[in-house]
C-alpha cells in the first residue's frame, strides 16, 4: 500500500493504492488519525488505485469517519475503484460513506 | 483433481503471499476474474483472523493452506494452524445499521467472517488435537 497526502487550504487529499489488509491497514489508521489530531479534520480519501481492501481497511476509514466527524469534520471519498465499492457495499456501508466520482468535486464539498 | 499447499510463517507480512498463491488456484480451477477476487477475499479475512488470534502477540507460528480443486470444478481450500483455536461458527454475525453505525460491531474478526460466510459457499471448522486448527472453506464452481 501508498500513501501520499497533500495539503489543500482547507482540506487534506489522501491518495492511498495498493493492497489495504491487516498488514497496512494500521498504517492507514495511522495517517488519517493524525492529520484529524493536528485538526486537519476535513479529509477526501482518493481510492482509485485500491485493488483490495479488507475489513481491517475498512475499520480504519470507519473509524477516521467517526474521528473526523466529532471534531466537526468530515470525510469523503473521491474514485472509489470497483473493487472498493464492492465491499463498501457488501458491508452495508454505502450509505455511511459519501462517495464522489471526482476529486475536485469532493474537495469541493466541504 | 489439483492440490497446492503452501506453508508459511502467520504473520501479516505474508497475506500478500497468500493472495498470489489463492489467485493462482481459483484461475487454475477456471473461476472467472471476479470469483478470484472473492476467493481471495475471503481468505484473506480467514488468515488475517488466525494469525491474530492463533499466535498472540507473538504472531510466530505456521500456517498451511492446503487448495483442492476436485473434478466438478469446485474449490475446497483447507487453513491449518497450531495455535489457539478461533471457531469463527461462535462469532456473532455483525449487525450493521447504517443509523447507528457502532464501530464495536465491527470488532475484529466480525466483519471478515460475515464476507467468508457470504463469498464462500461453506465454511466450516474442526479442531483436532494432533493437527490443530482446520478451517474449511469450499467455492462451488459458479453455473
Amino acid at each position: 500500500m501508498y500513501i501520499s497526502s497533500r495539503e489543500l487550504k482547507r482540506v487534506n487529499v489522501v491518495s492511498v493504492s495498493g493492497r489495504v489488509d491487516s498488514a497496512a491497514a494500521p498504517d492507514l489508521e495511522k495517517s488519517l488519525q493524525s492529520l484529524i489530531e493536528s485538526r486537519r479534520n476535513q479529509i477526501v480519501v482518493e481510492l482509485a488505485d485500491v485493488d483490495y481492501m479488507s475489513s481491517a481497511g475498512l475499520r480504519a476509514l470507519v473509524s477516521a469517519l467517526k474521528a473526523a466527524k466529532k471534531g466537526g469534520g468530515d470525510l469523503v471519498i473521491a474514485r472509489p475503484s470497483s473493487r472498493v465499492r464492492e465491499v463498501i457495499d457488501l458491508a452495508g456501508l454505502t450509505s455511511v460513506f459519501t462517495m464522489h466520482d471526482d476529486t475536485l468535486e469532493a474537495v469541493g464539498s466541504f | 483433481m489439483d492440490e497446492r499447499t503452501l506453508t508459511l510463517p502467520g504473520r501479516f507480512e505474508n497475506l500478500a503471499k497468500i493472495s498470489d498463491f489463492i489467485t493462482q488456484a481459483a484461475r487454475a480451477a477456471g473461476f472467472d476474474a471476479d470469483a478470484v477476487f472473492h476467493v481471495q477475499m475471503a481468505v484473506d479475512e480467514a488468515c488475517s483472523n488466525v494469525i491474530e488470534h492463533a499466535y498472540g502477540m507473538d504472531r510466530s507460528g505456521d500456517i498451511t493452506l492446503i487448495c483442492r480443486a476436485d473434478d466438478r470444478g469446485d474449490l475446497r481450500i483447507e487453513i491449518v494452524d497450531y495455535g489457539r483455536p478461533f471457531d469463527p461458527n461462535r462469532v456473532p454475525i455483525p449487525r450493521i445499521d447504517p443509523e447507528h453505525f457502532d464501530l464495536d460491531e465491527m470488532k475484529v474478526g466480525g466483519l471478515g467472517i460475515f464476507f467468508m460466510r457470504k463469498l464462500m459457499d461453506e465454511v466450516t471448522f474442526y479442531f483436532d488435537a494432533n493437527t490443530g486448527n482446520h478451517l474449511t472453506m469450499i467455492k462451488r464452481r459458479p453455473q
